[in-house]
């Protein structure tokens, strides 16, 4: 007799730990073959919450940190992510139904985009900050800061590359997220939790939902406490939904055109300028 | 021992030639409104009628936006960028050139001093028109990729407090960029945007590029709604900011939004006190505390706090109140009766919620709208006066005891357009700027503004940035965004 497998049970990812819903609730996932492949949590309004909560609290420690720390960490996620490139390729092959060598295509596509951004991290300034030339005896410069806690629809498919180059960029800027995996694809999103778990990521920094797209992303729009949106996952009507309730609190809600570019960390990042007299 | 006093030093209004009537401004002509209404705009400081000025509705907006779609396919987006520039450089000599009559009509307009609209107002507008027009044919090396396009037509809204200036930093950017304009200046200040449509006149600026609609709320919302507008860009109330935000969520329009503040000036015990005092002044009482980043919250080192509003009182008691167009005037009139209102009914609410009032003796003219400097201490950061924009000449102290507490009294708001920072200690001063969530940090200084220097707010301070290289981003389309 051929032994059974030992399957794994995929949780949420909040606060640097793998809980399940509070809601004990969880959905069934189809392989592309339409065989069963998992049952991930299926996240409530309250996990959002405490996602939120999870965020927020890492925030000003992951935007302290040095932009050379940051840098080091999200290089240290695309090592870790090599690593366990088998572990995707399954996932992928069996979720979206493509063959290994599209899969691995895709994982390393996203592994580099790790190495991108996080050659990003302390070039922020030196690229869209500026040192202004005031017509008076003032020193007076612009450079850009981390918006706060954004929350982010991963693409559908691509599956795993879709949430890295959303999540990346978010976290080069220094922000936190909360990233919603998609919900037809969700598991390499999910498994993507156990890479930044042991990438020295501080906890709370990325919070990773898996769910109804349908059933958050209104709870997303009114949450005070979400400063900016990649609605990357969202349909049109979603999107208009969750900008016109995202404008209690004026969120940064942004989607991309283009794979890697550096307005994606930018859009999350706010620009302050500082002015000081010269003089003796 | 006898005491000095100042003499009068009016400016005179002679060079003001304020027509009794004005209509809209449409493709490059004044033109009446469609409907033949109009509306009054006064002299806040004295309550005279200065001028009848055309009400724009619909049909109206429609035309304006229409000429400047024209002028947009046929001319603007056809010219060499070098030739857009020299448009540009144009407006701002004419506006040079023009400066004393600006001012007078400004400061009668808005019932700001004569001196801040002399020294300050029409000159920061001139400059932004100088600066913009130098960018208009070096885009493709403004980093926003090798071939920035413009969005289209641009619908303007701006506030009463600096009416031409506020005019500037909308147009001159919009124009550099490629894009024309139709813009409405606030109801309680329409003048100096009417005489700038004769200086789009007299610069022979194409029919069309810009266009400028007076009106009120309702026709700011209608020129929102405009279906062939590509872009909103607004300074005005939060609330406003936010029902705009709704108008445009379900379109392709993007926006930008210079919105309310409620700026935490902090001073620390190791300040310059005098200069402080001076900056805490500058900060609150410029332009009567009609600015969105004024320094309506001064948070003061309880260690200094005695001695610094012993000063501050003291330095209060010198402000002159009273007649704008006299040069000596530091504080002018309250914009409008609804202004004096709306600073009145906060103001009461200090009291009323246990914060002590303070203000100088001053004898305030019998006609117009008037309020005098004014601060509160006792005030708790729950008060509405330490949480609400006033928009007046009222300031709210807070103390504190370590920098820590200080950080936290400074963004405890849904505000986050300016703070300022007073010490000695080089440090402590980029510690604090780097913790304070605003977008404009002024140390040691208060309410200085540039073309260069990019301007705008964090959180619920609005979108976007306006002034420097940061400013052109919101007029141009972006490589990386999807337009929906």
């Amino acid at each position: 007799m051929s032994r059974i497998d030992v399957n794994k049970t995929y949780k949420l990812f909040i606060g640097g730990t793998f809980p399940r819903s509070e809601s004990g609730r969880v959905y069934e996932v189809k392989a592309a073959n339409k065989k069963f492949l998992a049952n991930p949590a299926l996240a409530s309004r309250k996990d959002l919450r405490d996602a939120v909560v999870a965020a927020k609290s890492a925030q000003a420690g992951w935007a302290s940190a040095t932009a050379f720390n940051r840098g080091q960490i999200l290089y240290r996620i695309a090592e870790m992510m090599q690593g366990r490139a088998d572990q995707f390729t399954e996932e992928i092959v069996a979720l979206e139904g493509v063959t290994n060598k599209v899969a691995k295509l895709q994982i390393e596509e996203a592994i580099d985009t790790w190495v991108w951004y996080s050659g990003w991290c302390d070039k922020l300034s030196t690229y869209a900050g500026s040192q202004n030339q005031v017509a008076g005896p003032f020193y007076n410069f612009t450079t850009p800061e981390p918006l706060g806690v954004v929350a982010i629809f991963a693409e559908s498919k691509p599956s795993l590359l879709g949430a890295v180059r959303t999540l990346a960029p978010v976290m080069a800027g220094g922000n936190t997220a909360v990233l919603i995996a998609s919900e037809n694809f969700p598991l390499p999103a999910i498994t993507l939790g156990e890479v930044l778990s042991t990438s020295d990521v501080p906890a709370g920094v990325v919070n990773i939902l898996s769910g109804k797209t349908s059933e958050l992303y209104p709870w997303i729009g009114s949450h005070m406490e979400i400063d900016g949106v990649d609605v990357a996952g969202l349909s049109k009507r979603q999107e208009d939904e969750l900008k016109l309730v995202g404008a209690d609190n004026l969120k940064r809600i942004s989607r991309f055109s283009t794979a890697n570019h550096p307005e994606r960390i930018l859009s999350f990042m706010e620009q302050k300028t500082i002015w000081h007299p010269i003089g003796i | 021992m006898s005491k000095f006093e100042y003499a009068n030093a009016p400016e005179s209004k002679a060079i003001a030639n304020i027509a009794t009537n004005y209509g809209l401004f449409i493709g490059g002509k004044f033109v009446e409104p469609k409907q033949g209404k109009s509306f009054n705009t006064i002299n806040p400081a004295s309550e005279e009628l200065l001028a009848k000025v055309g009400y724009a509705d619909k049909s109206d907006i429609d035309l304006a936006v229409k000429s400047a779609r024209l002028a947009f396919n046929k001319v603007w987006s056809k010219l060499p960028a070098k030739e857009r520039g020299k448009y540009l450089y144009r407006i701002a000599r004419i506006l040079q050139e023009r400066a004393r009559e600006f001012a007078v009509v400004e400061t009668l307009d808005n019932g700001k001093p004569i001196r801040e609209s002399r020294d300050t107002d029409i000159p920061l507008a001139a400059a932004h028109f100088f600066y913009h027009a130098g960018w208009a044919d070096k885009l493709e090396y403004a980093g926003f990729g090798s071939k920035p396009k413009p969005l289209g037509v641009v619908g303007q809204i701006i506030p009463w407090n600096f009416p031409l200036l506020m005019l500037a930093w909308k147009i001159a950017p919009a124009l550099a960029t490629g894009n024309t304009v139709v813009l409405k200046p606030a109801e309680t200040t329409p003048l100096t945007a009417l005489l700038f449509a004769q200086v789009c006149q007299q610069a022979g600026l194409p029919d069309g590029v810009v266009n400028i609609i007076t009106g009120d709320g309702v026709t700011g919302a209608a020129l929102v709604n405009h279906p062939d507008i590509n872009k909103i860009a607004f300074t005005g109330s939060t609330d406003v900011g936010k029902a705009i935000a709704r108008s445009i969520s379900a379109t392709k329009k993007t926006a930008t939004l210079e919105l309310g503040g409620k700026a935490a000036n902090l001073v620390f015990e190791d300040a310059a006190i005098d200069e402080a005092v001076e900056g805490i002044v500058n900060g609150i009482f410029f332009n009567q505390g009609h600015v969105c980043c004024a320094g309506s919250r001064l948070v003061v080192q309880e260690s200094v706090a005695d001695e610094l509003l012993e000063k501050l009182k003291k330095r209060m008691s010198l402000i002159r109140v009273g007649d704008p167009m006299d040069k000596n005037t530091d504080l002018g009139a309250i914009n409008s009766k609804e202004q004096l209102t709306k600073i009145r009914e906060i103001s009461n609410s200090g009291d009323a919620e246990g914060a002590n009032r303070w203000s100088p003796e001053v004898k305030l003219p019998a006609k117009g709208y008037w309020y005098p400097p004014t601060i509160f201490t006792g005030v708790s950061q729950s008060h509405r006066i330490a949480r609400e924009e006033i928009f007046g000449p009222v300031l709210s102290v807070l103390t504190f005891r370590t920098p820590g507490e200080a950080i936290e009294k400074a963004n405890n708001t849904m505000y986050g357009l300016s703070a300022g920072v007073w010490s000695d200690k080089g440090a402590k001063i980029l510690w604090a700027a780097k913790q304070l969530k605003a977008g404009v940090i002024w140390s040691n200084t208060f309410n200085k503004f540039d073309p260069a220097s990019p301007f705008g707010g964090y959180k619920e301070s609005g979108w976007g940035r306006e002034g420097g290289r940061h400013g052109l981003a919101g007029y141009l389309s972006s490589e990386a965004k999807a337009s929906k």
